[in-house]
């Protein structure tokens, strides 16, 4: 699976405005139903439903990057956006440090497969530290895209 | 050093929370935790990390031999393959 296949362009936020983790959810949440992905009606559900997983058990795992992620009846197909924060924020990180990128995911409910390839490949770039500084870096949405399609070819 | 053998067999694999449950177990031990994955697509992991465990993508029916290297090294293998078999507590 590559990254462009689930990751909604149009939805990217390359400086997300809100300054505390539940705004931002709420902020890519409605960039991914603007975008087109996810009807209007349904962006308070699964805003709450990211929000409940957070506070199960933090996604920021480390290294300035969260990953929020939820499965929802109203989602019909996977999507993802990513935001990114030049301040940083509070996201109750493993390691106790600011989140600068968020890789925020919608699957389906009934195809946990796709689900784990989708964090697959996710993880599988975050964890290279030239990924995460370039996407730290990346101050516009066509710079990310470039990021994901140069990741995608395996560069 | 001790070895277990498990099969992923919860519903919806190895995602994120059953993870970070792993390796909150794992990092209860001094020994070190490496993870194989079979199957198809093989490939490792250091049992005491979350991403790398994501990595793993193990969907229902993977196969993972669990490694542990120490002093403690059985009973981690003994209670991370029960939390595994248990389905990490997903389900019936």
């Amino acid at each position: 699976m590559k990254l462009r296949e689930f990751i909604i362009s149009e939805a990217i936020v390359a400086n997300v405005k809100a300054t505390d983790r539940d705004g931002a959810i709420r902020e890519l949440v409605t960039s991914l139903s603007t975008a087109g992905s996810l009807p209007a009606d349904a962006v308070d559900e699964v805003v709450a439903a990211l929000i409940k997983r957070e506070q199960n058990g933090s996604t920021g795992f480390g290294k300035g990057v969260a990953v929020p992620h939820a499965k929802h009846p109203k989602v019909k197909q996977m999507a993802g956006t990513v935001g990114r924060s030049e301040a940083g924020i509070d996201f109750a990180a493993l390691d106790h440090q600011p989140v600068y990128s968020i890789v925020l995911l919608l699957s389906p409910e009934n195809q946990p497969q796709q689900h784990l390839q989708a964090m697959n490949i996710v993880f599988s770039n975050l964890q290279k530290d030239m990924f995460r500084k370039f996407l730290r870096q990346s101050t516009t949405r066509e710079a990310i895209v470039d990021l994901f399609d140069e990741a995608d070819q395996g560069k | 050093m001790a070895h277990r053998e498990v099969i992923i067999c919860n519903k919806l694999g190895l995602h994120a929370r059953p993870a970070m449950q792993f390796v909150d177990i794992a990092n209860q031990f001094q020994s070190e935790v490496k993870v194989h994955k079979g199957g198809p697509e093989p490939e490792d992991a250091d049992g005491k990390s979350v991403m790398q465990m994501i990595i793993l993508a193990a969907v229902e029916g993977t196969p993972l031999q669990i490694d542990a290297t120490g002093e403690d090294a059985e009973a981690a293998v003994k209670k991370l393959a029960e939390l595994v078999e248990g389905k990490f507590g997903e389900e019936e």
